[in-house]
């Protein structure tokens, strides 16, 4: 194994080094260019002298295997790996701009910053899970926010992978990550749960919305296993004005049953984007920690984070997915409302995780400005989520997994794809109208959803006879009175 | 490829996968034969390969054909007997002339374990890998025999990492560790996936892919129940256990 320094000025496999950005008890990080390469690079080399800590290497070795099978903008960009036996390193893009922990001064941050900033973690972590890996170590040392607004997750040191061998799982006498915020399944050793990561993230959101870290920073075994059965005080006990809709969704991350938690990172954004949707439960009232008698109860009862689940860190993401159903409300009692209806109550029985969300386009001209009252004076909005509620009241979904949307715009397969991305969408769901001669001219919305959706979609549409025998039926309607569909 | 038992279609469909795959050496771990109906084409073609350059290694079915002394289970000796008046004496001294161990370059092939000839232990828990682990000094070792595919490393800190390997997942296997590969099975399959079974090793990136090849079940059950051999072998491929 290589053991030669690395000093600014060298020059490995053509890689030259310049300044120092990091040294530590694991891994020391230089800047680095390339003749051939034209973008700001880090070298990252682990610290291999007599008496480091063997688990540097082990993670240094799970890291080049982990960092060149990801992809997308919430990963550092792997560029190259040094000859182990020679000398070990990865060069990975530089990300721009600073780390989360740079806030640290800054704390308490404002709620919405804090939830938006959540809600991009979130995004990232669901990517991640998504290809397999669980960060396992989430922190403010570990994120970086682009330019252009995505998280980057960093340092992936203590990752597990589930289609790889997991080096770090065996034996290492302490738990491996960072003791403020790991989750109580990974201080018991478990290594596997994607969720364990939401808590970290809930960690995060609680220490940036109130500048106080909810279990402290213990540094023995001891006071790690505390957050197993001691629950820290709401971030109601902290700052009075704490909003309910934002202490559920912290509270659900920092559940001790992982089950408890959000089922995926993408429902956890979703929730943090939507905070008129959050479902309130106890969570949210909650002024006062658990009482001392349920709390000693918690102590000596059986281990609530033993690994109960079957399947795979990505399969997590496919078995909770959250669906979109796209609804057109002037035929809402039609057969095409109760086909969509039906396709949807199909989709939903086998996924127990998903969500929906429904939406309907409140078309707006594009010059003139609609007026938000309709004939009768009533508040179009507000009629629309009537309406919306009464489409989905048969499909029995409890509340929190179901929400409601009316989109305000002037093209409705826009809107539709404008909403799926911005909030990571499965699957959506929506209805093709019979056949017209102006659909063909003009084009579906359904059409147009399918081609340029960033996820599935299902089209849905009662069954259609040979014109020869029934003809264009007489709901066919003009493109103008056209919702969503 | 390891435990084809005399099993054409599914090492029909395998060879067709790796050649697919750009596969460059065959290595055979041995158990050419046992259980399946087609001993006599399976042995051919391992035959063949191997005067084109392929290696094969002795399975404990193999030494049965003519070591009457080892030990099977009902089934498999009721097969076993069978399979004896199949074969020509072409293929028996093929069978009887395999080694027990092929040595290539940093490698180790076997079929069973790798502390003593002709036990036939299996390497079917960290302990048994542990121990395998420490009776020889090869830096990769790839074996057969228990029909489900397991990965054991000894990592950096010196502790046995156990691994169940996915279809299709390039798994690196640096040199500077110390590997147990355990292949799954071409001809009979017990880890719950029916779809046959083989691995690709990259000796150049240092990685392996363990695969799933689906093949004709349906076909491979009748011939065992036609040639009058237990209908359970038939039975279990349907199930890969």
């Amino acid at each position: 194994m290589g053991k030669r320094r690395i000093r600014p000025g060298d020059t490995v496999d053509g890689y030259v080094i310049g300044k120092l950005i990091h040294s530590g008890g694991m891994a020391t990080i230089w800047e680095v260019s390339h003749p051939d390469l034209d973008m700001p690079m880090l070298m990252k080399a682990p610290v291999l002298n007599e008496g480091a800590d063997p688990a540097a290497i082990v993670g240094f070795e799970m890291e080049q295997m982990i960092l060149p099978r990801l992809v997308g903008p919430h990963i550092p960009k792997f560029i190259a790996a040094g000859d182990f036996m020679v000398q070990p390193y990865i060069v990975m893009e530089q990300v721009p701009g600073e780390p989360l922990l740079k806030c640290l001064k800054r704390l308490p941050l404002p709620y919405d910053e804090v939830a938006a900033l959540g809600a991009k973690v979130a995004v990232a972590l669901d990517s991640l899970h998504s290809q397999h890996v669980v960060h396992l170590d989430v922190k403010p040392s570990n994120i970086m926010i682009r330019p252009t607004g995505e998280a980057v997750l960093i340092d992936y040191g203590l990752s597990h992978h589930d289609e790889l061998p997991d080096l770090m799982a065996e034996q290492f006498r302490l738990p491996y990550g960072t003791a403020p915020y790991m989750a109580p399944e990974q201080v018991m050793g478990h290594r596997s749960d994607p969720r364990s990561d939401q808590f970290a993230l809930g960690v995060l959101m609680y220490f940036f919305a109130t500048g106080t870290r909810p279990f402290g920073d213990p540094q023995r075994l001891s006071g790690l296993k505390r957050r197993l059965w001691w629950d820290p005080p709401p971030p109601r006990a902290l700052r009075p004005d704490f909003p309910h809709w934002f202490q559920e969704i912290i509270l659900r991350c920092l559940e001790v049953n992982p089950a408890w938690r959000y089922p995926t990172g993408a429902q956890l954004a979703f929730e943090l984007m939507n905070p008129d949707q959050v479902k309130l439960t106890g969570r949210s009232k909650r002024l006062n920690r658990d009482s001392f008698t349920t709390v000693l109860k918690r102590r000596f009862s059986e281990d609530p984070t033993a690994p109960s689940r079957i399947g795979t860190v990505a399969s997590f993401g496919t078995n909770a997915p959250i669906i979109a159903v796209a609804i057109d409300l002037t035929e809402i009692s039609g057969p095409l409302a109760v086909a969509l209806r039906v396709t949807v109550a199909q989709i939903l029985a086998s996924l127990p995780g998903a969500r929906v969300a429904c939406l309907n386009v409140l078309k707006q001209g594009v010059i003139t400005i609609d007026t938000t009252l309709d004939d009768e004076g009533r508040n179009k909005h507000v009629q629309r989520l009537v309406e919306l509620k009464h489409w989905a009241e048969p499909l029995n979904l409890e509340e929190g997994r179901v929400s409601f949307h009316v989109l305000e715009a002037p093209h409705a397969a826009t809107a539709i794809l404008r909403y799926a991305r911005a909030n990571f969408v499965d699957h959506i769901v929506m209805g093709a109208r019979a056949s017209s001669a102006r659909r063909t001219l003009l084009g579906s919305v359904s059409g147009e959803v399918a081609t340029h959706a960033p996820c599935t979609v299902t089209v849905v549409r009662t069954r259609r006879y040979q014109r020869t025998e029934y003809g264009e039926g007489p709901n066919e309607r003009s493109e103008d009175s056209w919702t969503v569909g | 490829m390891a435990d084809i038992h005399a099993n054409r279609e599914a090492l029909e469909a395998c060879l067709r996968d790796a050649e697919a795959r750009g596969a460059m050496k065959m290595v055979f771990l041995g158990d050419f034969v046992g259980y399946g109906a087609d001993p006599v084409w399976v042995v051919d073609t391992v035959m063949g390969l191997v005067a084109e350059g392929a290696s094969a290694l002795l399975g404990n079915h193999d030494n049965a054909v003519s070591d009457l002394r080892e030990s099977l289970t009902t089934e498999a000796q009721i097969a076993m007997s069978w399979t004896r008046g199949e074969l020509g004496p072409d293929a028996r001294e093929f069978l009887a002339n395999l080694p027990m161990r092929i040595e290539d370059e940093t490698r180790l092939y076997v079929h069973a374990n790798l502390q003593s000839d002709r036990r036939w232990l299996y390497i079917d828990d960290r302990n048994a890998a542990a121990r395998a682990l420490q009776a020889r000094q090869a830096q990769a070792v790839f074996c057969g025999h228990v029909h489900k595919p397991a990965i054991y490393g000894i990592n950096a800190n010196e502790q046995l990492v156990a691994f169940q390997p996915v279809s299709g997942v390039a798994v690196p296997m640096p040199p500077y560790r110390r590997w147990l590969a355990v292949l799954g099975a071409v001809g009979q399959p017990r880890d719950g996936n029916p779809a046959a079974s083989y691995a690709l090793l990259d000796t150049k990136k240092a990685e392996i892919t363990y695969l799933r090849v689906p093949y004709d079940i349906g076909a491979t059950a009748a011939k065992i129940r036609k040639a009058g051999l237990p209908e359970s072998l038939a039975d279990r491929l349907r199930r890969g256990h």
